[in-house]
């Protein structure tokens, strides 16, 4: 990486508006950090289902990123996306410089920034 | 997923070198895995798989792929796996195998078959096979064109329901089958200048988000939700997407006929329906209308549970949406009322206009006509050999050929009573019938024990395969295959990307090296595999280019698939005339077809046999509706128990509760609990579903337990957690069509020391099964 881009802080990008839990993120990241059973380096939280005085249900999944995400590091170096973005059922995970993801947030709901 | 990705390192082509690793761009269509075809790359290094990854350049998945095909180098390099042909040297049922040699298993097969033909016939040769997966056209050709027998059957799934159902119904009404269009056709996708967003889509009667169903991918749900696309939901359990819709229409089991008669009640009686379409193309319409009077909301209302409100709504809305979809699953096909249901929801397609219209419900073909499925080799059946059918000609439906396969309700029968003949020998092959789709298992036990001889082809040891097998022959993955797919389009090939594992043969080699050997006559004009799929590719006016050209293309589009309108433009009947493919050339809202059969002519509702309005007083021991099946995010059916990182997901069966329900019978989340009814009782873990009913509770299906002992009386604990002790077989509509899979009823309590004493397994293995089952 050239020393300029070396300060830029990268992040992911998710908007959990459509996340159904559908565990590849778990799984992606887990074969590709060589974890075991029991060990994330990704995690999908649930809050809900729950009714709210309107009526409609509420039900939101989560994805959050533990300490063991290096952010894909070795993927990213040979000029893939990490493992949890490119292969993400519903399409909904980013990864970029957090300025830019932050723009990208701009006006849509329902999304969350982690930096790393 | 994204259009944005490194082009340089995923390239278009098939195959390529990327450092130590030979790259392969194609798709995998199981053994194991799902309906779905995703486009994969395999990256192996001297043969051997290290890594998968989604291939952004097929349009189908673009990139994306399931938990389950991110894990497949645990299921393909898994300890557990069948290595060798293996023959029984105990007791069926004991486990005991001796490692024996592909030649000594043919030898074993080839004198079985020849002593069957001279001393019984061939026709007591019967083949179970299991859900839509790349293990179709294979035991169709062993079962008809090598061994000469007219009997497969889907491994006792009561009232082929699965499919099945939907399918004929589509057939029967306008010819040819009809999908929800989320611009999966084209290889555009979204950008195909003709196609439109579904304004709504109906997700009626499955997840598709987890269930994969019918290779349609689940999540094109979500994409189209991201532009847009509102939701009608019809479950009787909430879920992701109920929570997420505009209406969710909760739904009591087994009554989806009468929710569709109501919605075409609304739409009719309120004129919202496509007056175009119905004068144009339509026939028998004002028997329809008379019909649907027969279901105002209010009286379906009590049918369905749902309220009347919600009904009228739920119409309005999918009426007024242009175009609309309806994306239908299994749901549909396990219930009494299973055909009733698949035409009455055809009809809501039709009447509303939405048939082959962009964003609608889109006519299907399989890509070029290259898929007979289940249907192949029946040409290599005599006219003498099909009236030997078993059941069949009890279903008139199953006797014109609409379903491939003998009813396997009527196959149970046969092997219980030797009637109309004793059956020989069962090959199984893609299907563990008592751990999954067989209803009332312990029923199927005992009859499948009866016949002499069983030879299973399988990943892995199943209670299926220690319970019956006398052979058992080690199945190739799909990652190690060469094979094509032509289920709905594109054409996709599925091209080896790493070597077989140990001495397992893929399905295609199976059906060509007994081809050779016991039918020289039919398959010595092929010298490898290759040869046959490049006929199974070319022949009956097919494509013009062979199968290693197809592995080069990756995939195919077929334009007839993503053309719209195709009853307009003449596209769909032999002669060419605009119209659909029935006796009438028009959409058949009545069906003179169910006339000649003597069915009715038009969809009705059916209660499901047991129940609140057909049996109130069992009731009262059994109080709960009991509805199943619900599909698992890393497990396809009774598939992947093997695997360590899906049990990590998956490590129990898990039967869902309404928490005040729960609460009054004493039950915590994570407690055990029975399900129990007259035909038998089963163990699940407890857990919370805030949606649910009160009345109505929900288990799962397909589990056993490979961590367990395989040999019986523990069988891998295959009917512990069975929830096919509670279900039937014998049990379906009048058309031989759908069984109440998902609309029983049972009574729930916690699981203690004292009731535990004995094993469900132990009883059915070892006591006979649960004595007090009403036959
Ligand atoms: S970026 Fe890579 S390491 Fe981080 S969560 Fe995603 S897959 Fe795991
Ligand atoms: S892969 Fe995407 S949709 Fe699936 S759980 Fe992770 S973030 Fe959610
Ligand atoms: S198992 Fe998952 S990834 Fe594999 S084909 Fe099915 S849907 Fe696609």
């Amino acid at each position: 990486m050239p020393k300029s881009e070396e300060a830029v802080q990268m992040g992911l990008l998710i908007d959990y508006e459509f996340c159904t839990n559908c565990h590849t993120c778990e799984v992606a990241c887990k074969k590709e950090l060589g974890l075991k059973p029991g060990e994330y380096g990704i995690k999908v939280l649930e809050d809900g289902p729950r009714r709210n005085p309107d009526g409609k249900w509420e039900w939101n999944y989560v994805p959050v990123p533990t300490s063991l995400c290096d952010l894909c590091e070795k993927r990213v170096a040979e000029g893939r996306k990490p493992t949890c973005v490119h292969h993400c059922q519903s399409g909904i995970m980013y990864y970029g410089p957090v300025e830019e993801l932050a723009k990208k947030m701009t006006g849509k709901p329902n999304m969350v920034l982690y930096s790393k | 997923m994204s259009d944005e990705f490194n082009k340089e390192l995923y390239k278009t082509d098939a195959r390529w070198q990327e450092g130590e690793y030979t790259v392969t761009r194609t798709s995998v269509w199981t053994a194991p895995g799902c309906h779905n075809g995703c486009g994969v790359l395999l990256y192996s290094k001297n043969g051997k798989l290290e890594k998968v990854e989604g291939d952004p350049n097929a349009s189908f998945n673009r990139g994306r792929l399931c938990l389950r095909c991110i894990n497949m180098i645990e299921q393909v390099y898994n300890k557990d796996r069948l290595k060798w042909p293996m023959k029984r040297i105990g007791e069926k049922g004991e486990n005991k195998w001796q490692r024996i040699t592909w030649d000594e298993a043919y030898d074993i097969i080839e004198n079985k078959y020849n002593e069957i033909k001279d001393n019984h016939g061939v026709e007591s040769i019967a083949t179970l096979v299991g859900t839509g997966r790349n293990s179709m056209w294979q035991p169709a050709v062993i079962t008809r064109a090598i061994f000469g027998s007219p009997n497969l059957s889907f491994g006792f799934l009561s009232g082929d329901s699965c499919y099945q159902p939907r399918m004929t119904a589509n057939l029967i009404k306008l010819g040819d089958c009809v999908i929800s269009d989320c611009s999966q056709t084209h290889p555009l996708r979204e950008n195909n200048p003709e196609w439109k967003k579904p304004e709504v889509i109906v997700v009626w009667g499955n997840n598709p988000l987890v269930s994969n169903g019918d290779g349609f991918m689940g999540h094109w749900i979500v994409d189209m939700m991201r532009l847009g696309t509102k939701l009608i939901v019809i479950d009787p359990a909430l879920t992701w997407l109920a929570a997420k819709a505009d209406i969710w229409l909760r739904i009591r089991p087994g009554s989806d006929a009468a929710l569709a008669m109501a919605l075409l009640n609304v739409i009719i009686n309120e004129d919202l329906y496509d007056h175009d379409f119905v004068e144009n193309w339509t026939y028998g319409f004002d028997d329809l209308v008379e019909r649907v009077q027969e279901y105002p909301p209010d009286k379906v209302a009590d049918i369905t549970w749902i309220p009347k409100e919600q009904i009228i709504e739920a119409a309005r809305m999918y009426a007024k949406a242009k175009p609309a979809a309806v994306q239908w699953g299994l749901a549909v096909d396990m219930q009494m009322a299973a055909m009733e249901a698949s035409s009455a929801i055809t009809d809501l397609m039709a009447l509303t206009g939405n048939i082959d219209v962009p964003g609608g419900n889109i006519i299907q073909r399989y890509a070029y006509n290259r898929s007979k499925k289940y249907g192949s080799a029946i040409e290599y059946i005599s006219e003498e050999m099909l009236l030997k059918r078993i059941g069949t000609y009890e279903s008139p439906i199953h006797e014109s050929g609409y379903t491939p396969f003998i009813p396997p309700d009527k196959l149970l029968e046969c092997l219980e009573t030797g009637r109309p003949y004793p059956v020989q020998m069962l090959w199984l092959q893609g299907t563990n019938p008592i751990a999954n789709m067989a209803g009332e298992a312990p029923r199927v036990y005992a009859a499948m024990k009866k016949v002499p001889f069983c030879v299973v082809v399988d990943l892995f040891m199943t209670p299926s395969a220690v319970a019956f097998a006398d052979l058992v022959l080690p199945a190739a993955m799909s990652v190690e295959r060469d094979s094509f797919r032509a289920w709905w389009t594109p054409l996709r090939s599925i091209a080896k990307g790493a070597e077989l594992y140990e001495q397992c043969k893929s399905d295609e080699e199976i059906v060509l090296d007994l081809g050779k050997r016991i039918r020289p006559d039919r398959f010595d004009q092929y010298n490898t595999i290759t040869d046959y799929l490049d006929q199974l590719l070319q022949e009956d006016g097919g494509v013009e280019y062979d199968f290693n050209a197809l592995v080069e293309r990756v995939n195919d589009f077929w334009d007839w698939d993503y053309t719209y309108l195709k009853y307009e433009k003449g596209l769909l009947r032999k002669d060419g005339q605009p119209g659909f493919v029935t006796p009438t050339g028009m959409y058949e809202f009545t069906s003179p077809l169910f006339d000649v059969w003597g069915f009715d002519m038009l969809p009705h509702h059916i209660e499901p046999v047991e129940g609140p309005y057909t049996t109130p007083e069992l009731m009262r021991e059994y109080p709960f509706i009991l509805t199943t099946g619900n599909r698992l995010w890393g497990c396809f059916h009774s598939e992947h128990r093997q695997m360590p990182t899906m049990r990590e997901i998956h490590p129990d069966p898990m039967m869902d509760i309404n928490p005040d329900t729960a609460q009054k019978l004493g039950l915590n989340e994570g407690d055990w609990a029975w399900l129990e009814n007259r035909r038998g009782r089963c163990k699940q873990k407890v857990r919370f579903n805030v949606g649910l009913d009160a009345k109505v509770v929900r288990g799962e299906h397909g589990w056993w337990f490979p961590e367990k002992e395989g040999a019986e009386p523990t069988l891998f604990g295959v009917f512990d957690s069975n929830i096919n002790n509670l279900t039937t077989m014998g049990v379906h509509g009048p058309t031989h069509y759908g069984a109440p899979y998902k609309s029983t009823i049972c009574k729930i309590y916690k699981v203690t020391a004292e009731n535990d004493q004995l094993s469900p397994t132990e009883i059915v293995t070892r006591k006979g099964g649960f004595g007090y089952a009403k036959k």
